[in-house]
Parts: C-alpha cells; structure tokens; sequence
C-alpha cells in the first residue's frame, strides 16, 4: 500500500537519546511497548515464584515450609503480582506494539503519558514488594493475610504492611487509568482516514472496550482503598459495623471492580485471537460485527453482576436471584465469541504455528472454566462450592487459557514482526505442549479438591485430599519450568535467527503486516488510505 | 490532519479525565447510597422479610428436649484502651430458660473513658431468637482510669429457635465514644480517636 513511506525514517531518528537514556525518556511506543512486556515478564517470574512455593507447601499435608500467615501472603503477592504485574502489563505491551501499527498512526496520542504510565509501575512494583518485605523486620507488622480481595476487618487488623500495600495499588491504578486514557485518545483520533469504527482491527476494538472497563472500575478500586486506608488510620468507621459501617460494602466496591477486571484481562487476548486464527484459518474472521457486539454486551452485563462473588453474605433472595441470571445471561455473548471463533477455523486451511496451537487450546480450555463458571453462578450450587479449590480451578482455567495463553499467542504471533527474526518453531512447540500439559496436571486435579470440600486459602489440608494436592503441585513444577523456555526462545529471537518478512505469516492481514521487520522507528508518518 | 486531531485528542483526553473523577467520587457515594439501598430494599434482610423480626414471647414454658451451646465473643476496637470478655467461653442452655453470664472490662489507661458495646448474633438467622432481658450494651459505659467491672448479661434463647441451630455466637465489639458522645459528668478532652494497629 504504502512501502515509499517508510524508507525516509532515518531522519527521525536523530534527535532520539540512546542508553538508558532511550528507555527512561522514551516516548515511542515500540519501546514503551517492549518495557511493559519486559516487565511483565519479570513479574511474570517473581509470581510465579510465589505460586511454586505455594504449591510446595501443598504438596503434603502438615505444615513444612511456610507459616500460616507466609503462606497466606504469598497467596495475596502471587494473585496481586499476576494481574497488575504480568497479565495487564503485558497486554498494555501489546497494545503499545500494535494499535499505532494496526490504525496507521505514527505513534500513541499523548506519548509523554505514555511515558509516565509506564514507569509508575516499577515503583508500584516496589511498593508491592515492600509490602511484603517490611513484616520480617522488627516492628514490622504482621503479615498481609487476607488474600487479593483485602476484605475488612481483617485488612484493617494487618499491620503496616498492608499500608504499602494500598499505596502500590493507587500506583498501579494511575498507571493502568491513564494508559486506557491515551489507548482511547489514540483509538479515536489517530485512525487511518477511510477506517472507521467498524472497520477497526479487532485487537483495537477488544482495547477500546477494555481501557473503557478500566476507567469505570479502577477509580472505584481506588476509593474502597482509600477508605481501608481511612478505617486504619483516621479513625473513620467505614467498613466497621461497631462505628455504623458495613464491611460488606467493601465486598461490594471490590467486586464492582473485580468483575469488570476479569474482562480487562480476557478481553486484549480475545482481540489475539481475532488476528491468529483467521491468519493460520487463511480465512477472514467469521461474523466481526456480531463479534464486536457480543464484546460490548459481555461489557455492558459484565458491570452489573459483580455480586456473584458474594452469595454467602446473606443478601436477599430477590439480589441474588438478579445476579444470579445475569451472571448466567453473559455466557451468551461468551459463547458467540467462542463459536465465531469456530466458525472461523471451519473448513479453513489450518496449519499449527505456535500461536495457533495456542490459539486451539485456549478455545477448548477457556470453554472449560466458562463451564465451571456457569455451575458457580447457580446460587444454591455456589453454597457449596464458595471458597474452595474449585473456584481457584474455575478462575486458572478462565485466566490461564483466556488471558495468559492468548498472550503468549499474541508474543509468537508477533515476535517476527518486533524483532526482524522468525522465533524457533520446534521450541515453540516444545514449549505450548509441556505448558498446556503441565497447566492442566496442575488445575484439573482441584476441581476434584473442591468438589470434595478442601477451602482455598488455607496452609494445611485434610490427608484425603492428599493424592491430588501431589499430582497438582507435580504438575505445577513442570508447569512453572516451561517457562524458563519461554525465556529463552524470546532471548533467542532478539539475538537472530532466520530474517522474517513484512508479511511474517503467509495469511495474515492487517496494516501491521505492511510495515518492515522490525519497522521502522516512527510507524506510519503518512498515514495509509483504507478503501 | 494534525492541527484539528490536537484540539480532539485534547478534548478526549479531558472528558476521560472527567470521568475517571466521576468514577472515584461514585465510589464514595456509594457509602451513603449503600445504605438507602438496603433501606429501600431491603436487600441485606432477609429476617424482615420473612418477618422474622417480631421477637419471642417469654412465655415461661422451657424446652428441656434441646440444648443449644451459645458461644461468647469480644472484641475491643483499638481506639478503646479496656480489657474486656466474657467469664465463660461457651454455655450450654434450654430455650426459654433465663441465664445470667458477667463480662469483665478493664480500663488500661489513667484516664476516665466511654465506650460502648454493639451486639451481634451468628448465625444471623438466630437474631430474632436470641434476646436480651439485661445487658450492658443498652447504655454506655464509663469505666474510671483503672477502674474493672463487672457488666452482666441476663438472656434468653427462645423456645421458637429453628431446630438445625444448635449453636450460636454472640459476639461484643467495645467501641469508644466520640468526646461529643460521652455522658455529661465527663469534662476532661479526650485525645482524638486514632487507631493503633
Ligand atoms: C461464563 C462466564 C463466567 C461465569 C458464569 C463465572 C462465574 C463465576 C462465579 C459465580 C464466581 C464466584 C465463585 C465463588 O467465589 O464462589 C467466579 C469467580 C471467579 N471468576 Fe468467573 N465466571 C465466568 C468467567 C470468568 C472469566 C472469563 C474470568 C477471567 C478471565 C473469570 C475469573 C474469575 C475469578 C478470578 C474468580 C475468583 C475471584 C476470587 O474469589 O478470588 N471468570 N466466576
Ligand atoms: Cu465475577
């Protein structure tokens, strides 16, 4: 289309700092991009750490390793460090790569923001991290162990710790607001001219409804924390039933948040999936406008159903009624999703690239947990299973698949194009298979845990559940190693391999695949006519 | 194309900005709006409902067939410099039945304080079933710096209990009381109420 664009981009360059320089300062988005992978990466590692000692202390009953309140800090770290630190990092990494590429833009709308969003983080990190350091010293306080929901009363009883704790996650709710900020700003201003809405990649379309969920949801975040923060120390009564507060409101303002998030994370991977299966389908994207609706349904119902989380508190029988078919209700768009997916690779010429191959699986896999999911919006159901292993199997086998998988897809997907190299097809295959198996030795196992009775969120077990809880913690070994090649490949990949084209896969569409490999330092200075 | 994009992006980006404030103050409104909900709707009572809330009748008839194991808890909220429990952990009673058990409260500080007790019964089911024929937690409470008393507890558990509790909780929380709030022989400034974790 527009390959004379591109040859003058040298001239650009001068001005660009160079070192350490280039990243702390940076205002283009290719870097910015690849700082917030990186990073993901690296918190990717440490919360995964967490969850390999979690798993060890599970894989007998008894305590050996860890107290019971280490234990349940790890269990906080590792959920808090995976969904602030990898998962939507990683996704915002994405999202800075490809929407200026995918829209025809020369970068994001407000770079400088850009800039800020990014490095708020690593000091939010540290936060986090303190958090968790600060209890071993004298007069430190006791350990953060209430779990990632942070429910009062207990997480007014946490000492000083906890303190770091809110302030990490007002940090890391400024820096996801504000990216969503500049996303939305670039989505509609910076667009090619002839592309409207709805001729929109759906990468961008799944990160326009995405950073619109996180506008709405993380000031709310923000101020149930704040008022934690007040409780603890400005003798405020907001969550303290003795002072005429109500603790569960703070369930509520959590999960009005907490709903809305789990789209945050799915979604940017759906908009993955969008792109990798037609490209290995060699077939266009089946039914993309029913796909943007169901999108905005799930996010439309997805706001209003936060209370499924909730069903033991004792709310009456006309609130969780309510909930309860709402939450059922999103299963339909859901479900369109999935079979446009489908449809998509119905009689298409399949091949099975690393990316497709997760691709397939995130499919069967996240179909999976939407199942489970479904048996645990049935309130009477829910009694039961509430707080046991099988949430944490419902919610692995949603996330995992749905929005880890689907990155992992989109960093294969999009390697060639980032770094000028194919990545290595026989190790990338070798990885999907020892991960996918390894994830589903590790999960599958704690539907039956739960099923059985075994509560989440405690250090020592019953000897009954003892054969799963080893399979479980065997499986989450080879599960977390595989990662280490991951790490490798990647590395691999930066270092060289075979020059990948423009059009790294033969059946991809899309403006990205116009541009060089790797392309060039400003993406689009003339912008692109779309017919 | 640049010029007219930059008053548009600006644009954008100010309302976005506008409506993340609006998200931040609509969680803070949800503090007073959650209560007028529940209110309104009734949405946390199911014991309204179901009608649950007329209270027993001492009707002085005992159910020796069953007894129901009552479980005393008490916590002390931070701001509060008192020591405070129940002399028994755990009692076993028949419905209909009147018992008496004391709670002993401590004053640490040098100082006279006001507290006050608020009560509440798990399971929440068993509320209405559980009453209170003597409690300190009708009135506040004054204990002198140093001071320790004895604060009794004459109750009943009604003969109307359902029959699958077979145990419940009644469990204090000791909140101070803000100097406004104090009983009027109390002239002394209090320090402001801070929590100490
Ligand atoms: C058909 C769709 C889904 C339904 C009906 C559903 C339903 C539920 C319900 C009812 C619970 C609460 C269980 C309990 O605590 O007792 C739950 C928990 C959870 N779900 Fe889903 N879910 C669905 C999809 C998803 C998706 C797509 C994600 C994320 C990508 C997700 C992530 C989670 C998480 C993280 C939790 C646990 C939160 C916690 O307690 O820590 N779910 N789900
Ligand atoms: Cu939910």
């Amino acid at each position: 289309m527009t390959t004379t664009t591109m040859t003058h981009d040298e001239a650009h360059h001068h001005d660009a700092p160079t070192g350490w320089r280039r990243w702390l300062f940076s205002t283009n988005h290719k870097d910015i991009g690849t700082l917030y992978l990186l990073f993901a990466l690296t918190m990717m590692f440490l919360g995964g750490a967490s969850a390999m000692l979690i798993r060890m202390e599970l894989f007998q009953p008894g305590i050996q390793l860890l107290d019971p309140d280490l234990y349940n800090n790890l269990v906080t770290n590792h959920a808090l460090i995976m969904i602030f630190g990898a998962v939507m990092p990683a996704a915002a990494g994405l999202a800075n790569w490809m929407i200026p590429m995918m829209i025809g833009a020369p970068d994001m709308a407000l770079p400088r923001l850009n800039n800020l969003s990014f490095w708020i983080l690593p000091a939010a990190a540290t936060m986090l991290l303190l958090s968790f350091v600060v209890p071993f010293f004298p007069g430190g306080g006791t350990q953060i162990n209430t779990g990632w929901t942070l429910y009062p009363p207990l997480s007014v009883q946490v000492g000083m710790s906890m303190d770091f704790l809110i302030f990490a996650i007002h940090l890391l709710g400024i820096s996801s607001v504000l990216a969503s900020i500049n996303i939305i700003v670039t989505l509609l201003n910076m667009r090619a001219p002839g592309m409207n809405l709805m001729k929109m990649p759906m990468f961008c379309w799944t990160w326009l409804v995405t950073a619109f969920l996180l506008i709405l949801v993380v000031p709310v975040l923000a101020g149930g924390v704040t008022m934690l923060l007040f409780d603890r120390h400005f003798g405020t009564s907001f969550f303290d039933a003795a002072g005429g507060g109500d603790p569960v409101l703070f369930q509520h303002l959590f999960w009005f948040f907490g709903h809305p998030e789990v789209y945050v994370l799915l979604l940017p991977s759906i908009g993955v999936l969008s792109h990798v299966i037609p490209t290995f389908s060699r077939k266009p994207l089946f039914g993309y406008n029913s796909m943007v609706g169901a999108m905005l349904a799930v996010a439309t119902i997805g706001m209003v159903v936060w209370a499924h989380h909730q069903y033991t508190v004792g709310m009456s029988l006309g609130a969780v009624t309510y909930f309860m078919i709402g939450t059922i209700l999103i299963s339909i768009p859901v479900g369109l999703m999935i079979f446009n997916f489908i449809a998509t690779m119905w009689r298409g010429s399949m091949t099975f690239e690393t990316p497709m191959l997760f691709a397939v699986a995130i499919v069967l896999m996240f179909t999976f947990g939407g199942l489970s999911g479904v048996m645990l919006a049935v309130v009477p159901a829910d009694m039961q299973y509430h707080d046991s292993m099988f949430v944490v199997a419902h919610f692995h086998y949603v996330l995992m698949p749905g929005a880890v998988f689907g990155l992992f897809a989109g960093v294969f997907y999009w390697l060639p194009k980032w770094t000028g190299h194919m990545y290595d097809e026989r190790l990338g295959k070798i990885f999907f298979w020892t991960n996918v198996i390894g994830f589903n030795i590790t999960f599958f196992p704690q539907h039956f845990l739960g099923l059985a009775g075994m509560p989440r969120r405690i250090v020592d077990y019953n000897v009954m559940f003892t054969e799963f809880n080893v399979l479980s913690s065997i499986g989450a070994m080879i599960f977390g190693l595989s990662h280490l090649l991951l790490l490798y490949i990647v590395i691999k990949t930066i270092r060289g391999g075979q020059k990948a084209k423009s059009r790294s896969w033969e059946g991809a569409t899309g403006l990205e695949w116009e541009l060089s490999s790797p392309p060039p330092f400003h993406s689009w200075t003339v912008a692109p006519q779309i017919k | 194309m640049a010029a007219d994009n930059q008053g548009n992006k600006k644009r954008t980006t100010l309302l976005l900005g506008g409506l993340v404030a609006l998200m931040f103050g609509f969680g803070f409104a949800m503090v007073p709006l959650y209560d007028l909900l529940c209110q309104v709707t009734g949405t946390q009572s199911i014991a309204i409902r179901a009608g649950m809330g007329k209270g027993p009748a001492v009707t002085g008839e005992i159910d020796k067939s069953r007894l129901i194991t009552i479980k005393f808890d008490a916590t002390v909220n931070p701001n509060l410099p008192w020591d405070f429990g129940p002399e028994i952990r755990t009692m076993k009673v028949h419905p209909g039945e009147i018992y008496a058990v004391n709670f002993v409260a401590s004053n640490r500080s040098n100082s006279s304080v006001t507290g006050q007790a608020i009560p509440s019964v798990a399971p929440w089911q068993a509320t209405p079933y559980f009453s209170k024929l003597e409690c300190f937690c009708f009135t506040r409470q004054t204990l002198k710096g140093n001071e320790r008393t004895d604060m009794p507890l004459r109750f009943m558990v009604s003969p109307d209990l359902p029959a699958e509790i077979r145990s419940l909780t009644l469990s204090y929380s000791f909140m101070r009381l803000k100097p406004g709030q104090e009983a009027e022989n109390e002239t002394q400034t209090l320090p402001a109420i801070a929590a100490i974790n």
